[in-house]
């Protein structure tokens, strides 16, 4: 998970202060410096990072704060502020004009992952009841062209392209098509190019003079360093861009260039790539970013994607039968079925208040094969064997051993793994009648 | 789960494709009709220095006084600057002046940021007292050497500066390049032993520039004399089969190659094989770009990495890893994380023409035993170079650039 690093150290910082009563001008200080080589080892901005310290300093020096009862949770909350203020307060949507068809358009360095976002934002736009063109503008890379068509039909966008032929004309035709064609918005795919390069910058610049984009937006590699802010400078002085795309936030990176590019062009973070899923693309809520930066975890997020992934008669269903005992395999392989259905665990598990951190600690690696393995054991159990594992013997053990390419071990595992859980569930339970309000949530997580 | 939407055709088990390859693989040959079809479009080649009016305008000041530095310089006055260093030995005069100047060219925003940061600290400096070392570790900061390595090459250069009893911060320039120059000094070439085919894998996160650096690694053993086949591994990003396909009819090679969706390890199984049976002398691999982080497509990789030790009975003579010099601190991990999962015997740096500084150059040989072996300094095919440390350094701080020895 992006992030993490930077995370830990944050993290470790504030519980130092958390646990004093009393904070003093010099428990600050030193506060201040570990947090400025915490965000300069993430890739930060040197100067982003002077200027963030420098506000949080003069805020939490402030009366209020080091006399407060609790001056730690304080800071941290300032840090939080400031944190959300630098990446943007809160999340802005894509600008689409009523004019027909609008026009946006992707430009950065080469390898930033300019394609693939385009297919993205389009299948973002498609479940928006949209109808978006892709257009190939990119003449240089080889086989550029071909990517964006091979991503529209994975996509089910139309792609227009012309050929290696100028990609003003491009650009141009592109919007008589997209109105012939019933299509509403117009995606344009630009070359990656070096901010440096004066030719291909003014090769932008006279595509957006001829087609006048609605949104120009910057795409960035999360794991550029330093030079993020040199980049999205000189991409902004010349094309005064409206937003900015992170990509590759899956990786392990800090993601400096994140808290870096809002500052230095005050153009919003509007999408981030979390992927290399098509549907990989996210909004980007500064808020809720800077609380996992701050391992406060991501509950909102979190109940989003379970709502958007799980269906609520089902997860009724399973209360019930969570609070009946009659939770059988069946249930939990349906169960697991609909996290996974809400993206990569780990990711998820990043989003629990505190987790994040933990998980890192405690060295589980969730590996989504394990899941795998444990779907094919319970498919391949017979009806009677999944709604009571009681009755697993040696030689059924074996069969299903067999028939799912795992172990007798393996089977072992799971049966066990099953009957903890459920009484677990049954501890959970008992705890939601006593307490009388309403039991459990609607859903649980099966770990 | 992405790894079980990679698998998304061949979803066979880990060692099936390799046991039966498919015997419909695809061997490319030559076509020079489609190679002049593409070429016209090939981008031109801008140097680097034509773009330096676009700088941003903190750094415009500095180079008021460099204006008249954007010709290059005869050779003899470029090293003449730098006799004091350790780092002359390292550069052949007169052959290689072009190469030098072109290097140079190349390097020239990584220079102008990082150097001419140095050089105007040097400047307004009249003492060497702590804030002087703050600053020159500030400035190595935001040239992505990263923390700790700023610290200690800070502290390095501190303590020689005093042994030496240095007061002046222009003698402080030669003490910097030197320590650089010392840092990198494990740089090696490339090592193909005598092995026929010569195989070298190339790996990388994505969008490092795996593929264009094959190409013009390819191109650059061409120009050798060598025969080249190329395996088309990364057979998972749209097009990227295509993609190399191109370079490969472009620069005159052999592509080995699959369906998209195909097992790598299939390919790379048929690859080796093609390899033989031509007598290749190299045979260069491309991966699919993968972030570091991703347990399972760094498994996918150590099976590939694994299938060519077991066919060759060897290891491969080269594995590579891709970074671009714009990556920040995370290329540490990239590199570490790599190293575990194929063994990577070098780096080949790209993207070295934009402003990127890569000082990560610096904070990797620092933390991890890794040479950087070439460097990306532009688009066209023979803009990869032997990663040379005393000419690197010479070049980031090329100490009379902007009159500062007056």
């Amino acid at each position: 998970m992006a992030f993490e690093g930077l995370s830990d150290r944050l993290q470790d910082i504030f519980k130092k202060l958390r646990g004093k009563g009393k904070i003093s001008e010099e428990d600050v200080k030193v506060a201040m410096r570990e947090i400025r080589l915490a965000l300069l080892e993430a890739d930060v901005n040197f100067k982003v990072v002077k200027d963030f310290v420098s506000r949080i300093r003069e805020r939490a020096v402030g009366q209020e704060v080091l006399q407060s009862l609790t001056p730690g949770q304080q800071i941290v909350k300032i840090v939080h502020d400031e944190m959300t203020a630098l990446m943007g307060g809160s999340e802005t949507k894509l600008n689409l004009s009523s004019r027909n068809p609008t026009v946006l358009m992707a430009v950065g360095l080469q390898g930033a992952g300019k394609t693939t976002t385009v297919a993205k934002l389009g299948k973002t736009l498609v479940k928006q009841g949209r109808r978006p063109l892709l257009v190939a503008c990119d003449i240089y890379r080889p086989a550029a062209i071909k990517q964006l068509q091979v991503l529209g039909e994975q996509t089910g966008i139309p792609v227009y392209s012309q050929g290696q032929t100028n990609p003003v004309d491009i650009a141009q035709s592109s919007l008589e098509y997209a109105r012939s064609n019933n299509r509403d918005i117009v995606i344009l795919d630009t070359a990656g190019r070096l901010h440096i390069n004066e030719e291909m910058m003014d090769e932008l610049k006279n595509i957006q003079n001829t087609v006048n984009p609605d949104e120009i937006m910057l795409v960035v590699d999360a794991m550029t360093g330093q030079d993020a802010v040199n980049v999205a400078e000189n991409f902004n002085a010349q094309l005064h861009l409206t937003g900015v795309i992170l990509t590759k936030l899956d990786g392990d990176t800090r993601g400096g260039a994140a808290l870096s590019v809002k500052a230095v062009t005050g153009c919003p973070i509007k999408f981030v790539g979390m992927g290399e899923k098509l549907d990989a693309l996210e909004i980007f809520h500064p808020d809720r970013m800077a609380s996992r930066i701050l391992g406060m975890g991501d509950v909102l997020s979190l109940v989003e994607k379970a709502q958007a992934s799980i269906d609520r008669d089902k997860a009724l269903e399973m209360e019930r039968k969570i609070r009946q005992q009659e939770f059988t395999l069946e249930d939990f392989k349906e169960q697991m079925q609909q996290v996974k259905s809400m993206g990569p665990l780990d990711e998820l598990l990043g989003m629990i208040p505190g987790m994040g951190k933990q998980l890192k600690n405690m060295q589980i690696s969730v590996d989504e094969k394990d899941i795998a393995h444990i779907e094919a054991i319970i498919s391949s159990m017979t009806p009677k064997e999944r709604r009571n594992p009681d009755i697993l013997n040696g030689s059924r053990k074996k069969r299903i051993a067999r028939g799912s390419g795992t172990r007798v071990q393996d089977v072992n595992r799971l049966v066990k793994q099953f009957e903890e859980s459920r009484k677990l569930m049954k501890q959970f339970s008992d705890m939601g009648k006593k307490a009388k309000k309403g039991g459990l949530p609607p859903f649980k997580l099966p770990f | 789960m992405s790894f079980f939407n990679r698998k998304k055709k061949n979803c066979s088990e880990p060692n099936n494709g390799v046991e039966k390859p498919s015997p419909a693989s695809e061997v490319e040959t030559e076509k020079s009709g489609l190679l002049n079809r593409i070429n016209p479009f090939s981008r031109k080649e801008t140097p680097a220095a034509a773009g330096d009016n676009l700088e941003c305008e903190d750094q415009a000041d500095q180079r008021l006084t460099a204006e008249g530095e954007e010709t290059p310089r005869p050779e003899a006055e470029y090293l003449g600057a730098d006799q004091d260093a350790t780092t002359s030995a390292a550069v052949e005069p007169k052959p290689r002046l072009n190469f030098l100047q072109r290097f140079k060219q190349g390097l020239s925003k990584t220079r102008e940021n990082l150097a001419g940061k140095i050089q105007e600290l040097v400047k307004n400096t009249r003492k060497l007292d702590d804030d002087f070392w703050e600053e020159l570790e500030e400035i190595l900061i935001q040239a992505d050497v990263g923390m700790n390595t700023s610290v200690e090459l800070v502290a390095k250069i501190r303590q020689s500066a005093k042994k030496q009893r240095i007061n002046d911060a222009n003698e402080v320039l030669a003490l910097i390049q030197q320590e650089v120059t010392n840092l990198l000094q494990n740089a090696q070439t490339l090592n193909l032993g005598g092995a026929q085919p010569a195989i070298i894998m190339v790996v990388g996160v994505n969008g490092a520039g795996k593929t264009t650096s094959i190409a013009k690694l390819a191109y650059r053993f061409k120009q050798e004399g060598k025969s080249v086949i190329l395996a088309a591994a990364d057979t998972f990003r749209a097009a990227a089969i295509d993609q190399l396909q191109i370079w490969a009819d472009r620069v005159g090679v052999e592509l080995i190659k699959h369906q998209e969706g195909a097992d790598p390890g299939a390919v790379v199984f048929d690859a080796i094989n093609a390899a033989r049976a031509r007598q290749a002398d190299i045979l260069i691999i491309d991966t699919a770009g993968r972030l570091q982080n991703k347990t399972n497509l760094m498994k996918e990789l150590s099976k590939v990495r694994k299938i060519i030790d077991r066919e060759i009975g060897q290891e491969p003579q080269e594995v590579l890893l891709v970074l671009d010099a714009t990556t920040g601190q995370n290329a540490i991990s990239q590199a570490r994380i790599f190293q575990e999962a194929t063994g990577v015997t070098g780096i080949i740096l790209t993207k070295l023409d934009g402003t990127a500084k890569g000082g990560i150059v610096l904070a990797i040989a620092q933390e991890l035993d890794m040479p950087v072996k070439l460097i990306g300094i532009g688009e066209t095919l023979d803009d990869l170079r032997d990663f040379d440390p005393g000419l690197f350094a010479q070049a980031l701080f090329d100490t009379d650039h902007n009159n500062v020895q007056s």
